[in-house]
């Protein structure tokens, strides 16, 4: 199934969840931001949130910056 | 001075960009007793590993994320929503900008932005270039702050926007605050002389040879310069005025 992360086409797992993409990147839930067809996504509901075809994902975090 | 309800003492914002390791974060910011520090949001690299900035930050600081890479005001709200969202606090440095030559802020959209953020309660300090009706409608809009350029981003120039940032500070209510150019301490020290609240320093500070001593500089002239402000310089005249009394010479 193809959904987009961080803009760029990318092929994942049916069924997959907000966590599941997250354990999946090895990503560390404490450092990101996620956000899901543009809206924003809190830690405590990714496991809820099945991922579906062509849905948009932007996982973020803070980075350096002036 | 008091911004969003936190009293500041220390006059030095830190920008935490183009440090060459973020191990040196930390210790500029504890050389120099900053408490505000700025970062920014981005897209995570999927493909490399990337450290997480805020473990660099002191718990102590105020993280100010800016909304760098946004070009209208509509972008600058969404990634200060993230930022809020994301548990960092409720300041924000609206940056908006769409010139990529010069860095030089959308005031318009700038204004967009702020008074946007600063209804659903953000703590809203705007970069902008400084222009006086600009300001003027920035604090209609409910900033907690101005941050007028000093220079270009990065460029380390020095105070070039003098008659106009001191014209803001003449005329405008909230802290002013030089954000972006400034290259050297001294730069910094005649900012604050001439009455500025505040300054906000990451080139000038992370690219020195010993960005430590560096930001321990700054932070220096940051405060002589409030001190000296707060002093009153004496006025400057055409012609010499002796110093030493002239009366009671040796020479007759």
């Amino acid at each position: 199934m193809n959904i987009y992360l961080n803009g760029k086409a990318t092929d994942i797992p049916d069924g997959l969840t907000i966590s599941g993409l997250v354990a999946q990147r090895r990503l560390n839930p404490e450092t990101i931001i996620v956000e899901h067809n543009y809206n924003l996504v809190k830690k405590e509901h990714w496991d809820g949130i099945v991922l579906k075809e062509n849905d948009r994902v932007e996982i973020l975090r803070f980075v350096e910056g002036g | 001075m008091e911004i969003g309800g936190r009293q500041i003492t220390n006059r030095l914002f830190l920008g935490t960009g183009k440090f060459s390791s973020n191990r040196l974060i930390p210790e500029a910011v504890r050389a120099a007793g900053v408490q505000v520090v700025t970062v920014a949001l981005r897209r995570v690299d999927m493909e490399f590993e990337q450290e997480n900035i805020a473990a660099y930050i002191p718990e102590d600081c105020i993280m100010m994320p800016n909304t760098s890479g946004a070009r209208n005001a509509q972008e600058a709200v969404r990634i200060a929503r993230l930022a809020r969202a994301a548990g960092c606090g409720n300041w924000v440095k609206i940056e908006v900008i769409s010139d990529n030559r010069y860095l030089l802020p959308d005031n318009y959209e700038t204004i967009k932005a702020t008074e946007i953020l600063a209804g659903e309660g953000f703590v809203v300090l705007p970069y902008m270039s400084p222009d006086l009706m600009v300001a003027k409608k920035l604090v209609e809009a409910g900033a907690a702050a101005v941050m007028p350029l000093g220079a270009p981003i990065g460029s380390n120039r020095g105070l070039k926007t003098r008659e106009l940032v001191r014209i803001l500070i003449d005329e405008i209510p909230l802290p002013i605050i030089v954000d972006a150019g400034l290259g050297r301490p001294s730069e910094a020290a005649e900012a604050m002389e001439m009455g500025a609240a505040a300054v906000l320093v990451n080139t000038a500070i992370a690219t020195a040879g010993d960005p430590v001593a560096m930001a321990r500089a700054f932070s220096l002239a940051v405060a002589a310069g409030r001190l000296a402000y707060l002093a009153g310089p004496g006025e400057s005249v055409e012609y010499a005025r002796a110093s030493s009394p002239l009366t009671g010479f040796l020479r007759d």
